[in-house]
């Protein structure tokens, strides 16, 4: 069996995660205390990937990155980016497919806390940045595995946008979802048994782990 | 010298109100702000914490102006030297309460003040615990302590007492003038229990929809229509009965009842469930001391 398409799901959800966690932090952050009038429009769009089909994702993306248009060639010659059918490609589109399973259970997390912690915060002397590291990200922890487990497997699970810009490309783009409907289509259900296997069972530990920390199993375990 | 000039419009559960608040308070005082919910009191202190801004004013301490609507000054709450007790205490859950306390330190601050604070407050046995494991009462001493690390030049309470018993409520009190004085702190408490207002306050501002309708020691202001020298007690009644041409009431006064019987041919307007008032003069009345609790 081939292991490099499951290396690659793991790959990209692994890059995938850490770059919505660090993009998702500020932007639930404001979306949960900004009174914007553009709020509206900007929890629209990061919720859009929910109901959109993802190849309607794919195929803008990949008129975008096109390097036959001048956004995509600007990109090719300035900043050497290929993101058509390339790995970095992938990992773009995973990011917004996969946004708003980490900015909702955060934004979600900020909200629920109580306003006065972070007034509490400000009135003792401390800037914004202290009181999201030390007082408000400590408190929404539950929310933050929530949201990193979340896009993590959501990200195993895709499919549509990444067929449409990434291709099939063997050891680039060809991730472990793609790899068994390929398999299928050559009647290969042997490897295509295997591979679902690998991801079925790797998917349902992820999600009960999470599961069993937020509902405090463990800790009564440890007790 | 605190002097405090801030209007804005509000919008409370009973309509639009402008709140316009003006006062001057010396240093040291201790103020309880008296009224309704709803009449801006909490709105007032979140305005001087600078958590709140309002449409214009000025606010300063001192002499240092924290807020100046013709100069364009608005401090952040951060820099306002303030300390806040918060009505749900807002001590953050994260932390052990040494951590909550430690926190508050700004930088370069000794901990001498940790240690004062903890055995003023006596919170020296709860150190290592986590808030969700205190008592309302506990958490309220952590959270003014909390407030004090800074040596605030003022420190605002927003009705932190509501929510305990009365027993926990006087100890509390205790702890609060005993920190107003020993820190020489000016204090702004919000309160809606007047034996709290007799009790602690220097001085006493009752607001009514946004207004300071009245200002001044609380024994005289809460006595002002007495000229008679009697006293009243008010109550409510919680029993009516007929017995010939005698009424026999039982009132609610505070936590205690009294029955009492008054001429029913005169007293015929009563019913179940009056707020009554009692009034008695001031000749000869029976006063013993109480026992000790």
């Amino acid at each position: 069996m081939n292991w490099e398409p499951l290396f690659l799901t793991f790959k990209l959800a692994f890059i995938t995660t850490i770059i919505l966690l660090l993009v998702s932090i500020p932007l639930s952050y404001w979306l949960a205390f900004s009174k914007s009038k553009i709020k509206p429009i900007i929890e629209t769009l990061v919720s859009m990937p929910l109901v959109l089909p993802p190849t309607v994702l794919g195929f803008y993306l990949l008129i975008a990155f096109s390097p036959s248009n001048s956004f995509g060639k600007w990109l090719d010659e300035w900043l050497g980016l290929r993101l058509v059918f390339s790995f970095e490609g992938l990992v773009f589109a995973s990011v917004i497919y996969s946004l708003p399973f980490m900015v909702h259970p955060i934004q979600s997390g900020f909200s629920n806390l109580s306003k006065s912690l972070l007034e509490a915060s400000y009135m003792l002397g401390k800037s914004k940045s202290i009181t999201l590291v030390k007082v408000l990200l400590p408190n929404i922890k539950s929310s933050l595995l929530t949201g990193i487990v979340l896009a993590f497997a959501h990200t195993i699970g895709e499919f549509g946008v990444v067929l449409m810009i990434g291709g099939n490309m063997p050891g680039v783009t060809k991730v472990a979802s793609i790899a068994i409907y390929d398999e299928v289509e050559s009647l290969n259900y042997a490897a295509a048994n295997s591979y679902s296997l690998i991801l079925f069972a790797l998917t349902f530990s992820i999600l009960l782990l999470v599961y069993m920390v937020n509902g405090g199993y463990l800790k009564r375990f440890w007790k | 010298m605190i002097k405090i000039n801030i209007q804005k419009k509000l919008n409370s559960t009973a309509g639009k109100m402008l709140l316009d608040f003006q006062t001057e308070i010396e240093q040291g005082q201790f103020v309880t702000i008296y009224g309704k919910s709803g009449a801006g009191k909490t709105s007032t202190l979140r305005i001087l914490a600078g958590l709140l801004k309002p449409d214009f004013g000025r606010i300063s301490i001192h002499g240092n102006v924290l807020l100046d609507f013709s100069q364009k000054i608005n401090l952040p709450p951060q820099k306002r030297k303030i300390g806040f007790v918060f009505q749900d205490y807002a001590l953050f859950p994260n932390m052990t309460i040494f951590e909550n306390l430690s926190f508050a330190l700004h930088k370069n601050q000794s901990k001498k003040i940790l240690d004062e604070l903890i055995e003023i407050m006596e919170i020296g046995a709860l150190k290592n615990q986590k808030p969700d494991r205190l008592s309302g009462g506990q958490q309220q001493r952590v959270a003014v302590a909390r407030a004090l690390v800074q040596k605030p030049e003022l420190l605002l309470l927003d009705e932190p007492l509501s929510a305990l018993d009365e027993e926990m409520r006087n100890k509390i009190q205790k702890y609060i003038l005993q920190v107003h004085r020993e820190f020489n702190l000016t204090t702004i408490l919000i309160s809606h229990d007047l034996a709290e207002v007799l009790k602690m306050s220097d001085q006493v501002l009752v607001l009514e929809e946004g207004k300071i309708i009245r200002s001044g020691n609380p024994i005289s202001i809460f006595s002002e229509n007495k000229k008679d020298e009697r006293f009243y007690i008010s109550g409510e009644i919680v029993r009516l009965e007929k017995r010939d041409s005698i009424l026999v009431l039982t009132i609610l006064i505070g936590k205690d009842i009294a029955k009492m019987e008054v001429n029913g041919t005169e007293n015929n307007t009563l019913n179940l469930g009056d707020k009554v008032v009692i009034t008695s003069s001031n000749f000869n009345p029976i006063i013993k001391k109480a026992p000790m609790m």
